[in-house]
């Protein structure tokens, strides 16, 4: 069945009213396709550390447990660091959703297939380690059901959004990683991003 | 016992989460945090999950410590790419194998590189060659890494740990 989703809608829809969700991308695509939808101090798109998107954001998850936490993410991203869905099923983490951005490629480096293209089914990885809600999603008519799940329903949930595999535009966020982690550091903790107590 | 010490040391240094993959030497270790309410510990299936762990907690404002052995320094390497292009703080405890006393001789290799593994990668390296100089080490390391946003590895050598054999390991 061919994907008709095209990867930068699905993300501009479901970053559409973000609020203060707090977004980590993984390298790659979803990094840019974020940025197109544009960029935000709560975002942390990385460059590298290919497959630890997903544990970025179980940290995140476990520091601040009263915000809501998303990571978009390649398969290819997710395969790489398909344990950490083990561990974030472990842990349960109620604010925490992984949408992928599933276009069963290598998307920046030569559009080679993954092992989805193969059959290889992430969302029942996922459901299978004990994610609350798990699914793949090819229709328009779905994605609203994504952003409740973000936004919303108690997780970890987890979503793989088939897209079709088109090459958009590179719209590049800044690659400065020590200024991606500050200014995201400082949207979130305000002033106690730079002081944080010796003693508990 | 050098992990109660540890322990306090972590505690006191404000550590909220605790990533870990298992190993005879931090028994213990883990034990504690796992009983401390103030601590959250969770099981990795890869070492290389404890770094974007120590990473996306630091982004919420949470100071982190890894636990590991030294086989498991192996498996992080492209990870700390992130970790000194970010500037993120990262305090590891590693238990050392292959070292005098091994009874394994496939954990000699990376065992002898561990140091020289975490040092190419820009990961500051300490030795506590004994039980009484851990938590001093602890404490130093913990300091760099969150004042200095430092990367910090506590190498705790065998012999600290003891253990020689299988059946020592599997009495436990």
């Amino acid at each position: 069945m061919k994907a008709t989703l095209h990867r930068r809608e699905v993300v501009k829809k479901i970053l559409e009213k973000r609020g203060d969700l707090l977004v980590v991308a993984g390298l790659g695509s979803t990094s840019w396709d974020i940025t197109a939808a544009g960029d935000c101090d709560l975002s942390f798109p990385t460059w590298g550390a290919m497959g630890q998107a997903a544990m970025i954001g179980l940290g995140l998850a476990a520091a601040q447990p009263r915000r809501r936490v998303l990571v978009v993410t390649g398969d290819g991203e997710m395969l790489m660091g398909m344990g950490a869905l083990a561990t974030i099923g472990v842990q349960q983490p109620a604010n925490l959703t992984v949408v992928v951005i599933d276009n069963e490629r290598y998307g920046e480096t030569g559009m080679q297939p993954t092992h989805t293209a193969h059959g290889v089914d992430l969302a029942a990885v996922a459901k299978a380690c004990g994610f609350k809600d798990a699914r793949e999603v090819r229709k328009q008519s779905e994605l609203e059901s994504v952003t409740e799940m973000i936004h919303v329903s108690q997780g970890p949930n987890f979503a793989a959004i088939k897209v079709s595999d088109e090459k958009p535009p590179l719209v590049l966020p800044p690659h400065d990683g020590v200024l991606l982690k500050e200014r995201f550091r400082r949207a979130l903790l305000g002033s106690s991003a730079d002081v944080l107590a010796e003693k508990r | 016992m050098w992990p109660d010490e540890v322990h306090r040391e972590l505690a006191a240094g404000g550590v909220r989460l605790v990533g870990y993959v298992p190993d005879a030497g931090h028994k213990r270790l883990i034990e504690l945090c796992q009983a401390d309410p103030a601590m959250r510990a969770i099981a990795l299936t890869t070492e290389e999950e404890g770094i974007g762990l120590a990473a996306g907690a630091w982004l919420g404002g949470a100071r982190s410590v890894l636990l590991m052995q030294s086989s498991g320094v192996g498996n992080l390497v492209n990870v700390l790419g992130m970790v000194k292009v970010c500037r993120f703080p990262l305090l590891m405890i590693v238990t050392m194998r292959g070292e005098p006393g091994e009874f394994n001789p496939w954990q000699v290799p990376m065992g002898e590189a561990t140091a020289r593994v975490l040092d190419t990668m820009g990961v500051a390296v300490r030795q506590a060659g004994e039980a009484q100089t851990v938590a001093a080490h602890v404490r130093a390391a913990l300091r760099i890494a969150y004042q200095a946003q430092g990367a910090e590895a506590v190498l705790i050598a065998q012999q600290v740990i003891g253990i020689k054999s299988f059946q020592e390991q599997s009495n436990q």
